[in-house]
């Protein structure tokens, strides 16, 4: 156990530099870093004084020692757009991706799995059949479309939710929560739909595929053939058997949440992390972007580790611990 | 025969593809007394197993039972509720199956699934539950049961865990007891076992038992008497000690000389040429008759009727004895 | 007790009555045939991939007005909604934008693009990834390893994502000021560069199969290169897969194209794409003009339903599991 876990944050760790080293990368060697910081009309040997402060001399190597002990001590460079240090800008933009992020997925969990469930055991129903036609069309059409149909609809005609922004914001010592006041719940609802409804299709398409093909498992027969009440034998066997696998992809799915952020924040023209990198690209600011990479990945590999704890908690084969046989 | 717990009567089972409806089981049937053992034997896709889901009431769909009907101590049960019908399963009527490594839930510890199983029928507390589940693991022959019910079904070999699920089909002392293939998914050394611990069971709880197998050597040894099935359909049978001394359905004949024996010297095992028929292709009159030895017209156009022979029952023109008669 | 096994053996079938059918008739019987037959669905779907990509193909003699010649534009057209409403001009049934531009030819020749992108991309990615799969199946050791790790990393990341790196960091590269044509195959290359890890899965499991089986070793006997035999025997094996993959692909890149227009980091507003016309019309949606993002949006949308159904099919239709 305790070895699988070490292993894991090996794992976790190579990732880790893998991404450095390709943000690294990019921060180097994508156009000139001196060209961001001063004019065309800036003489040479001014450049070259330039090069030589950001140690841009030095040998890769070098240079990749020190951008990763910077970036561990939280330096991520200054923004070319904003003049502003890269850390400070991604956390004030931090706490409405997370709340956006966290309330997505809430949704696409619980309406995910509920919806699964229903289509699995009762299959020739009507309402599994729109459910299934409405999963096809969460997983086929872009987000941005969606929003934009969402906006058009609640927003523009029926003119209930907001259509960009958070809304009024509280202020709890460096996090910002849209929690509190009733206008900023109201601009979560339609951003939340949006970035949840792909994730929450997948979930319920694989809620589904996965519990039916449990519900053909020989302990389910079994358990049938037990005498269970079909409560028990639906919900406590085939569901938890369910869940299993479904942890591990759903939990490797709610990371791209924050990614997929992206393009809802965007829609909605929502002041989080997304939005910024989207910005980044458009502008080519080379430290945003790396910057965040850099987070994602590690919010990823964050989360592949809790998700493999997880599965061992609730699978007992992999406990190997307590095997005695 | 004493008591009779099950009664079979030309019970057809159909499966409606997209083809079309095709028949699995084609007017069965049968008998067990208490404490008997019917042996069902035949190739794999003969309908042995399906005719055991039947009587448990569990054919997954698109199958259903089509024809025929189903006693257990002479009260209908093909025709209850779902709801009844899960009342009489586990409760009086017991299944095993035949892969134990699949059969138990692997997230449930052992414990859990055998009390889980006698609440479901009796008025148990969980506490008491417990106390007769450790019984029921010290029955079925697993060493330190006390222990053992804590486990998870991973921590148990196939043989341990087969026990496992016979200590659950027994659970609620069923009358009946359904054992598809049991032993097959077990090592050689397990099998005879396993079948000596369910007869000695059966034979204590005066359990009737349908023993489903494709392994002859299981059904002449644990059986008292045997059904052999061909097509869906039950091509002859009677007391086990007859039917393998002396068969006399020609499919049943040729099955007998498939098996190998010590006292045989042959290097070669005799064989029934040509293969069952699939569902979709089944040949008009006896399902048997493009491979029989011993065809003649009338079996390729009209089914022969099941007609005493001996102690046996044999469903096959050669022993119609009126018609050679007339 | 042994294992007595009265299984009848190996013994051939029993003729069937009928003879054995016809090459014609046994694809008329086949499983794929009929499911297709009975999947009005599929069916469905598969006219409307036709139907729209008869007109992207179509597109420069069907449309009313070639949305890229600033020539053909006309301010005095601006702004016009559908035929249907009352204020509706033809030849401009679909309404036009603000410059004057025909919804209608627009939707057209964003549908060619789309469609291109989305093609070109699918295409880009089914090579890297099958040639990086038969690599890996087929030298193993480090390399497959690497190959592998790389695919797992990737595989953590969404796909548009790893695009939209692959895109601001050329963009950096090339000083962001590119033609119409390079863009194309900027983009192309990061959709590419996004979607190769399943091809590459599926084709390195199937080598690793194919590789321990006697016949390569028999080949290899008589002379043939392993690279070869492979080529030839593990390509086969792998065109199921490999094409249903591509068939859902294909709507992933429709959508990765349509999205990095949509963000402003695809096509550009001289040469749009339908993303890069829902973009702009995005910015209509609340002065009323819905038409502009409207139809461009709906094209998408039924392009990517329509091919993701046909995948959806296909898919189970070749999985014998699920029969």
């Amino acid at each position: 156990m305790l070895a699988f876990l070490l292993r894991r944050v090996i794992q976790a760790a190579a990732v880790l530099a893998v991404v450095g080293l390709i943000a690294f990368s990019m921060f180097r060697f994508a156009g000139d870093p001196v060209n961001q910081i001063v004019g065309p009309d800036t003489p040479a040997s001014e450049r070259a004084e330039i090069r030589k402060s950001l140690g841009l001399d030095d040998s890769v190597l070098v240079q990749f020692a020190r951008y990763a002990g910077d970036v561990v001590r939280g330096r991520l460079g200054i923004s070319y757009q904003f003049r502003q240090p890269v850390s400070q800008l991604l956390a004030e933009r931090m706490p409405a991706t997370l709340e956006l992020a966290f309330c997505a997925t809430v949704f696409a969990l619980v309406v995910g799995v509920l919806m699964g469930v229903y289509c699995a055991l009762r299959r020739e129903s009507w309402l599994a059949g729109l459910f299934q036609a409405v999963s096809l069309i969460g997983i086929s059409l872009p987000t941005f479309l969606i929003g934009i149909l969402l906006i058009y609809l609640f927003s523009v005609t029926l003119g209930w939710l907001p259509s960009y922004g958070r809304g009024d914001t509280v202020r709890l010592g460096w996090w910002t929560t849209g929690f509190l006041t009733w206008s900023g719940l109201k601009a979560l609802i339609l951003p939340s739909i949006t970035l949840g409804l792909f994730q929450m299709t997948l979930i319920m398409r694989l809620v589904r595929a996965e519990m039916l093909e449990v519900l053909r498992t020989d302990y389910i027969r079994f358990a049938r053939a037990r005498g269970l009440s079909t409560r028990a034998v639906h919900l406590r066997h085939a569901l938890k058997n369910t869940l299993v696998p479904v942890i591990t992809i759903a939990g490797l799915q709610l990371g791209s949440v924050i990614a997929f952020s992206i393009i809802t924040e965007t829609v909605f023209q929502w002041p989080g992390m997304g939005l910024l990198f989207v910005q980044a690209v458009q502008n080519v600011d080379i430290p945003i972007m790396s910057a965040y990479l850099l987070l994602v990945a590690l919010i990823f590999v964050t989360i592949n580790l809790v998700v493999d704890i997880l599965y061992t908690v609730v699978d007992p084969r992999l406990r190997l611990s307590t095997a005695t046989a | 025969m004493t008591e009779t717990i099950l009664s079979v009567r030309d019970l057809t089972v159909t499966f409606d593809t997209r083809r079309g409806p095709l028949t699995a089981i084609d007017r069965v049937s049968f008998d067990i007394g208490r404490g008997e053992i019917l042996g069902v034997v035949g190739e794999s896709g003969a309908g042995k197993s399906v005719t055991g889901s039947a009587v448990i009431g569990l054919i997954d769909r698109p199958g259903r039972i089509s024809g025929g009907e189903i006693r257990l101590r002479g009260e209908r049960i093909d025709t209850l509720s779902p709801e009844a019908m899960r009342r009489v399963r586990g409760k009086r009527i017991g299944m095993i199956f035949q892969d134990p490594l699949t059969s138990l839930d692997p997230l449930f510890r052992v414990g859990d699934q055998i009390v889980e199983t006698l609440r479901a029928h009796t008025e148990l507390s969980a506490r008491t539950a417990r106390t007769r589940a450790i019984d029921l693991l010290a029955e079925v022959g697993i060493p330190a049961p006390e222990r053992r019910i804590d486990g998870y079904p991973h921590e148990f070999s196939g043989g341990m865990r087969q026990r496992v699920v016979i200590a659950l089909a027994l659970a609620a002392e069923p009358e009946l007891i359904i054992a598809d293939e049991p032993t097959t998914a077990l090592d050689v050394s397990v099998q005879a076992q396993i079948i000596t611990l369910l007869k000695r069971l059966c034979r204590e709880h005066g359990t009737a038992v349908m023993l489903v197998t494709h392994d002859m050597g299981v059904i002449a040894e644990a059986a008292d008497r045997v059904a052999v099935m061909y097509a869906g359909r039950v091509a002859e049978i009677g007391p086990v000690a007859a039917v393998i001394a002396k068969p006399h359905h020609p499919y049943a004949v040729g099955l007998m000389g498939a098996i190998p024996t010590l006292s045989q010297e042959a290097d070669r095992l005799s064989q029934i040429p040509g293969s069952m028929p699939r569902l979709t292709a089944i040949p008009q009159g006896c399902a048997f008759n493009p491979r029989c030895p011993k065809v003649f017209s009338r079996c390729r156009v009209e089914r022969p009727e099941p007609i005493l022979v001996g102690a046996s029952r044999v469903a096959c023109h050669l022993y119609d004895v009126t018609e050679k008669a007339a | 007790m042994s294992g007595r096994d009265i299984d009848a053996g190996d013994a051939p079938p029993v003729p069937l009555q009928a003879a054995t059918p016809g090459r014609i008739a046994r694809w008329r019987d086949s499983d794929l045939l009929a499911s297709f037959l009975g999947s009005k669905i599929a069916m469905a779907a598969l006219l409307a991939t036709v139907l729209m990509v008869g007109l992207a193909v179509a597109a420069p003699l069907i449309s009313p007005q070639n949305p890229y010649d600033p020539a053909q534009l006309d301010l005095i057209n601006s702004n016009l909604p559908p035929i249907w409403q009352a204020d509706g001009q033809a030849p401009f049934y679909l309404g036009t934008d603000d410059q004057g531009r025909d919804v209608l030819s627009a939707v057209l020749y964003g549908l060619r693009l789309s469609l291109i992108v989305g093609v070109l991309g699918v295409i880009t990615s089914g090579v890297l990834g099958i040639a990086l799969g038969l690599v890996a199946g087929y030298a193993g050791g480090a390399l497959d390893t690497l190959i592998m790790r790389i695919a797992d990393v990737q595989l953590t990341f969404p796909a548009i994502l790893i695009a939209l790196v692959v895109d601001g960091v050329a963009r950096a590269s090339f000083g962001g000021a590119l033609d119409v044509g390079p863009l194309i195959g900027l983009i192309v290359i990061s959709i590419g560069l996004s979607f190769w890890v399943q091809y590459a899965r599926t084709v390195r499991s199937s080598v690793m199969v194919e590789k321990g089986k006697d016949y390569v070793q028999a080949a290899r006997l008589i002379g043939l290169t392993p690279p070869v035999i492979l080529v030839r025997h593990v390509l086969p094996n792998v065109t199921g897969p490999v094409f249903v993959i591509a068939t859902i692909n294909l709507a992933l890149a429709i959508i990765t194209e349509a999205t990095l227009s949509f963000l402003g980091t695809g096509l550009p507003e001289t040469m749009p794409s339908l993303g890069t016309l829902i973009r702009t019309g995005n910015r209509f949606l609340f002065s009323g003009e819905w038409w502009i993002v409207a139809f461009p949006g709906l094209a998408l949308a039924g392009l990517v339903i329509a091919i993701n159904l046909l995948g959806d099919w296909l898919r189970d239709a070749l999985n014998p599991k699920l029969q």
